[in-house]
């Protein structure tokens, strides 16, 4: 009896840029299906953590592996194949600003399928009701939208392909309560209508309390003694909630407790 | 020990400096190669959708368009400036038409239209595939299943290449006829005179010329402004960098470009038109 390899799996990932260390021998397996929150302090290597999850960069030394199978293994041509199993929601949306709402979300389909125009206009028209826009919103360009409009028409992109994974980069970071208690809702309502694993990295506690079933926090290495492991904590968000690991806590009471007094000395 | 004291010594500053640029030099020339090489081999195997390149071709070719005739009007009449004077002097004034054309059509023609262009549509380039990359759209692109280089760079190359020779020969036209409208209208040069003589020295051969230094001088234009947006650092300051590379390697190429071109050229002429001189 074979197991299923998870569904993704860091095994001592380490990744630099320059002389700058972000990651350093972090490892971690996302199971099917999980929610998972990365959080942690600005710096600490979570957006990086999910591009390397996805390959659009590659690990320094270390692995990073699809269905047990490493990034490193697949050519360029099958890791593209692979990347549209994910969606990746950007953390300033990365709308394409030379084309309209309807063209970005109908761009994966018109670049990866085989739909005419009519099943590519119905689809984009579902995507936009998905994420609550109204249909006179394909016409306008991104830089006549508000910011949590953007963030939803990259959500609406994200989903075109229907992906198995989806990986949100501080899906609510910059947006006003409101609106950030529409993308939670939207995020839980994605997992909902179809299973899928997703990826939140945020430091949000609020998008955690709302969206995750599994926390992972990263700590900046510059913090970090030599011997020190990355990945601070690994638990549920009640855990992360209640626990009273010092960095753990200080995070998630946004606490900023010795950093105070180095400012002072400062 | 001893390698510290020969790297803090003030002698060794310049030879490490020379070494530096060296060494920025031949990466950046190698990191060109393989990204112009990845470009041709999308552009020999899978070419973007038409509507792709066709807004490429709108925002380079056409958009170019009207500062590119008056650029042209304006070479036209300062050779006419320049050189009216002289020709009166020696009674050659007639052949002022022969004079403009020659030097338009052949040399700054083609060497100042894709200057500008350079500037309009190699800074433009940068400046937009540079915003593109710290805006993350690039990363996009590649996770949506497109390649950055087949949907942003061979369009552009495309279009570069196409359309910079038809606008330097546009520049061409326009400098003629302010070459024209100065010397006869404002100069009193017989019209007659000045058409028989632009007619006379011109041919199809320097035409080609003009055209085909600038096919070269687009590709560069278009590899160049691309790589520099692909290598754009964060911030402003990022995109105001590129852009401003994107121009002055794009100037250096050109000169460069247009000296082998005009010594590729010029034997292409003398084993057309003259093969004896060839030969011989």
């Amino acid at each position: 009896m074979t197991t299923e390899p998870p569904i993704i799996e860091f095994r001592n990932v380490t990744r630099s840029f320059g002389s700058q260390m972000i990651l350093r021998n972090v490892s971690f397996k996302l199971e099917r299906g999980q929610t998972v929150a990365v959080i942690g302090e600005s710096g600490c290597g979570k957006s990086v953590t999910l591009k390397l999850m996805i390959g659009l960069i590659a690990p320094n030394s270390g692995d990073v592996l699809l269905d047990g199978r490493s990034h490193a293994s697949r050519s360029e041509r099958e890791l593209t194949k692979e990347r549209l199993r994910f969606g990746y929601v950007f953390q300033g949306a990365a709308l394409f600003d030379s084309l309209t709402v309807g063209e970005n979300i109908a761009f994966p389909l018109r670049q990866n399928t085989q739909m005419t125009d009519q099943q590519i206009h119905n689809e984009m028209q579902e995507r936009l009701r998905d994420v609550g826009l109204p249909p006179l919103v394909a016409h306008k360009r991104p830089a006549e939208l508000s910011g949590g409009m953007k963030k939803r028409v990259g959500l609406a992109r994200a989903l075109a392909l229907q992906p198995e994974i989806m990986l949100y980069d501080e899906p609510t970071t910059g947006l006003d309560p409101i609106m950030t208690d529409v993308i939670n809702t939207l995020i839980a309502q994605t997992r909902e209508k179809r299973p899928m694993t997703s990826v939140v990295v945020t430091h949000e506690m609020s998008t955690v309390g709302r969206t995750a079933d599994r926390v992972l926090m990263l700590y900046p290495l510059p913090r970090l003694e030599a011997t020190d492991g990355q990945v601070v904590f690994d638990g549920s968000p009640a855990e992360a909630f209640s626990t009273e690991n010092r960095r753990v806590y200080q995070f998630v009471h946004g606490m900023a407790g010795e950093r105070l007094e180095e400012l002072a000395v400062k | 020990m001893q390698t510290a004291l020969q790297t803090d010594s003030p002698l060794s500053a310049p030879i490490r400096a020379v070494g530096k640029i060296t060494i920025e030099g031949v990466t950046l020339a190698g990191d060109l190669a393989i990204f112009a090489g990845q470009m041709l081999a999308w552009l020999f195997t899978r070419l973007p959708r038409y509507s792709v390149i066709l807004t490429s071709a709108y925002a380079i070719g056409v958009m170019s368009l009207p500062v590119v005739l008056l650029t042209g009007a304006f070479i036209g009449m300062v050779i006419a400036v320049q050189t009216f004077e002289q020709f009166q002097f020696m009674h050659l004034e007639t052949q002022l038409g022969a004079t403009i054309n020659m030097s338009l059509v052949r040399e700054l023609g083609p060497v100042l239209t894709a200057t500008m262009l350079a500037g309009r549509v190699g800074s433009s380039i940068a400046a937009e595939l540079g915003t593109m990359k710290i805006t993350e759209q690039i990363d996009a692109l590649r996770v949506l299943g497109a390649n950055p280089i087949q949907y942003l760079v061979v369009p552009r190359f495309v279009a570069c290449v196409l359309l910079i020779p038809l606008l330097a020969l546009c520049a061409d036209a326009a400098g003629v006829v302010g070459g024209w409208f100065f010397g006869s209208q404002i100069l009193g040069v017989n019209s007659v005179h000045y058409w028989n003589h632009s007619e006379d020295f011109i041919g199809a051969f320097d035409l080609f010329t003009g055209a085909a230094k600038c096919a070269f001088f687009g590709a560069a234009i278009a590899i160049i402004a691309c790589h520099r947006g692909f290598h754009c650092s964060a911030g402003a300051e990022g995109v105001g960098k590129a852009a401003t590379e994107a121009f002055v390697l794009s100037f250096v190429a050109i000169l460069v470009l247009d000296f082998l071109a005009g010594i590729l050229l010029n034997e292409i002429y003398h084993l057309l038109y003259m093969p004896s001189v060839g030969v011989g």
